[in-house]
């Protein structure tokens, strides 16, 4: 340390101060450079020690962070202190432009002009082509069924028991009003197409379009919970303005008006799955849902 | 002996060390350049220089972040088991026992509850993930709003925005993947924006996820897409970007000495080389304790998906917030004829996309053709002195932002107590107005600002010759005042 502070010689040039200057300048970050080399060695050998007795994540992180950081700052503060500072000039090359080299690339690549020029040929290897690449892609058909009539239909049947999640067999009473249940078809608990919401209104409450009056017994109301949207379960049931909510997008569904969108991007009303009570009181389905379940397709119409 | 003269002239400078010393180095350097004839490139490769300004760091930060990407998944793959079988979780995630969950869900949970540095390591993952987006996304409008996509470096913007879609891409399938119950909403939704493709939607859902949703396929599928497929394209991408930036040199903002036909700056080696590995680390230490100390994607409290339940307030990682926005304020519109409809989900989550990313692969073209300018570029414009660029730049920007912000619609009506209709217009209205406004706005900002600096500038003039006029440079500023 003393040997750094030693005044400069009488003797030297005007610049010498400065000089001096910058040799305790550098030798200053010199110390702080290597300060954080060995904050690096201390963190990383603490994250060791931490790591060996089990392991916390918040540490690890901690201490890994100081070790980076430490590496961090010695490189950065190297360059700016230590390194030759000062701008460099480099000319840029011009990209391209070179006539001779345009002139040259063409006559080499017309040295395959006898294959161009036979027309059969050229034509036919295109016709080959064009059939490889086409046989190329037949294995894509294997990544999956095409969608046939599966986007149309859910295991939903006449006669089959309405259940819940646990496969429970839902009975008439078990829903009061304002209360929403999701149900499945017996035996169809995992069938992701098939969920169902179950609420109840006052009877008399809904209006069903002609035809349909007889799908809704006791107030009892069950549409797909699929919104028509995006696919998310439409969850959430408002009992004082009868509306189904989907919290993904907010699409509203008034179940008095057969599931109709009343907010929100959905432009379908909810498939309303045809319920009705056997004599044993237990809810079965008596029917499939009409409509196609789950979010638009293009030829949903058809 | 020629082979002691040789590293001295290579290096142009004095020698300083020892020739001992540096025999070391200096013989495998021969070895390699007898077989490989690396010495001339590896020199040219040294001597390279690179043009200093912070604004040129985002996109190393973002490769950094690739890097702890890299680094981090690795790791993670040997714990994740990409499986739909259905399991019972027994770990020491004491909520969850006994719960029946897919294997995929139960080694996430596994790997941040029972796997020493595991929850770490996928925080920093997660972590690294949204900055990775964030920096590709601000480096691509640092080379927007200074015009670096012009010639010739379109091809560069090509590559770049190529590989913004595949950031983007590799987030989503990536946080899809554990199984949780907010990443199965995220993939039901992504499904129905695959459906709703006119013709080929239904056919390429079914492919895509092996069946109707949810098919026990998908998750193995997005692992392939996930540690494969896109990694594998954004590395071979990103080699083309740099080998590009390598050809063509970096660009620079004008300056002294800095013009169109140089390169002004420091040499890689070794002030650029420690700088930029000093900014390696700052960007771990950066990701490191985020990763350790802010808890991100806590899947063990969303729970295993169920296609029939769904968490409040979902919201996806903030770079499909945008999407997540758009799909949450497109109109009920759903046209319909000849049998044939136009799904709700295809405009917001399909179209808006194709034409987002198609204005941007075609900016560079597009200007070039206004502007009628298809020079050559290397030196950089100031925002300011391209109002219209900036102001079109500025205007799409507070375009995307709404739409983020739309992708919180109902917790911004359940933080600020308004109705969900109100916000939704609300946010319609500022779609459309807001562009506009921030357009005019930026745009005057703009003239100001160079007014401002022309003024400025004839103020100095003016006081030069005031004070005497023995500095004025011009001759006809001499003359005016005599």
């Amino acid at each position: 340390m003393s040997e750094q502070q030693t005044p400069a010689p009488s003797d030297a040039p005007p610049g010498e101060p400065q000089q001096a200057a910058q040799v305790e300048r550098e030798r200053r970050a010199e110390l702080r450079i290597a300060g954080a080399f060995l904050l690096t060695a201390l963190a990383a050998t603490i994250l060791a020690v931490v790591y060996w007795r089990g392991g916390h994540p918040q540490w690890e992180g901690a201490l890994l962070a100081m070790a980076l950081a430490g590496l961090g700052y010695g490189f950065v503060s190297f360059a700016h202190h230590l390194l030759p500072g000062g701008e460099v000039e480099q000319e840029r090359s011009p990209l391209g432009g070179d006539e001779e080299a345009q002139e040259g690339i063409v006559d080499d690549i017309e040295r395959s002009a006898p294959f161009g020029r036979r027309k059969l040929l050229t034509r036919s290897l295109g016709l080959g082509a064009v059939a490889l690449a086409a046989a190329f892609s037949f294995p894509i058909r294997s990544l999956g069924p095409g969608p046939g009539k599966q986007l149309e239909r859910t295991p939903w049947r006449k006669g089959i028991k309405v259940v819940d999640h646990n496969g429970k067999a839902v009975h008439a009473d078990d829903v009061p009003v304002g209360a929403l249940l999701t149900v499945f078809p017996e035996g169809h608990t995992d069938a992701a197409d098939a969920q169902t919401v179950l609420v109840r209104v006052e009877e008399g409450q809904a209006k069903p379009r002609p035809g349909r009056e007889a799908w809704s017994p006791e107030g009892l109301l069950a549409f797909s919970k699929i919104c028509t949207h995006a696919g998310c379960p439409v969850g959430l049931y408002q009992a004082e303005t009868h509306q189904l909510l989907c919290p993904c997008h907010q699409s509203a569904f008034d179940v008095l008006k057969e599931a109709e969108p009343v907010f929100g991007p959905a432009a379908r009303a909810l498939p309303q799955l045809p319920l009705e009570i056997g004599p044993d009181g237990l809810l079965r389905a008596s029917g499939d849902f009409e409509e196609p379940v789950g979010p638009t397709y293009w030829n949903i119409g058809k | 002996m020629p082979a002691v003269t040789v590293p001295s002239d290579e290096h142009n400078e004095p020698e300083r060390r020892p020739p001992k010393q540096r025999r070391m180095p200096h013989r495998l350097g021969r070895w390699m350049d007898a077989r490989l004839g690396t010495t001339k490139f590896g020199r040219s490769a040294l001597n390279k220089v690179f043009p200093d300004h912070w604004s040129f760091i985002l996109g190393e930060v973002a490769m950094y972040c690739l890097v702890v990407l890299i680094l981090t998944g690795v790791f993670l793959t040997f714990f994740f088991d990409a499986s739909t079988e259905e399991v019972v979780y027994e770990g020491s995630y004491e909520p969850l026992r006994g719960v029946h969950m897919t294997a995929a869900y139960r080694s996430v949970v596994q790997l941040s509850w029972d796997i020493r540095a595991g929850l770490v390591m996928r925080q920093i993952h997660h972590w690294a993930a949204l900055l990775f987006a964030a920096t590709v996304v601000v480096h691509l409008c640092r080379v927007f709003f200074t015009g670096a996509f012009r010639r010739p470096r379109e091809i560069n913007w090509i590559v770049g925005v190529t590989l913004l879609v595949l950031v983007v891409a590799n987030g989503f399938t990536g946080y899809s993947l554990p199984d949780d119950l907010l990443s199965g909403t995220g993939l039901h939704i992504a499904y129905a924006v695959i459906l709703s493709i006119p013709f080929l939607g239904p056919w390429m859902a079914f492919l895509l996820f092996g069946g109707e949703f949810p098919a026990e396929e998908i998750i193995s599928r997005l692992y392939v897409m996930h540690i494969l497929l896109i990694p594998a394209s954004i590395m071979g991408l990103l080699g083309a970007h740099l080998a590009i930036l390598w050809r063509q040199k970096h660009t620079q903002f004008p300056g002294a000495r800095r013009r169109e036909n140089n390169v002004v700056g420091s040499y890689l080696w070794p002030s650029y080389a420690a700088k930029s590995l000093g900014l390696f680390f700052f960007v771990g230490a950066v990701l490191a304790a985020l990763g350790g100390l802010a808890q991100i994607n806590p899947v063990w409290l969303y729970g295993p998906f169920r296609p029939d339940i769904v968490t409040t307030a979902a919201q996806p990682d903030w770079y499909v917030g945008w999407l997540e926005g758009a799909l949450r304020l497109f109109p009920a519109w759903e046209p319909s004829a000849f049998g044939m409809t136009l799904p709700n989900a295809f405009f917001p989550g399909a179209l808006l996309p194709g034409v987002t990313f198609g204005l941007l692969y075609a900016w560079p073209f597009v200007e070039a053709r206004v502007t009628g300018d298809r020079q050559e570029h290397h030196l950089l414009d100031r925002a300011r002195d391209r109002p219209v660029r900036t102001a079109i730049g500025a205007a799409v920007l507070s375009f995307y932002l709404v739409l983020t912000l739309a992708g919180g619609q109902d917790i911004i009506a359940q933080k600020l107590n308004l109705s969900i209709s109100g916000v939704v217009w609300t946010l319609r209205g500022l779609l459309v107005v807001l562009p506009l406004g921030v357009a005019l706005l930026t745009h005057h900002v703009c003239k100001d600002l160079a007014g401002a600096e022309r003024l400025e500038h004839e103020k100095e003039e003016a006081k030069r010759l005031l004070l005497g006029g023995e500095g004025a440079g011009p001759g006809h500023h001499a003359a005016t005042t005599n």
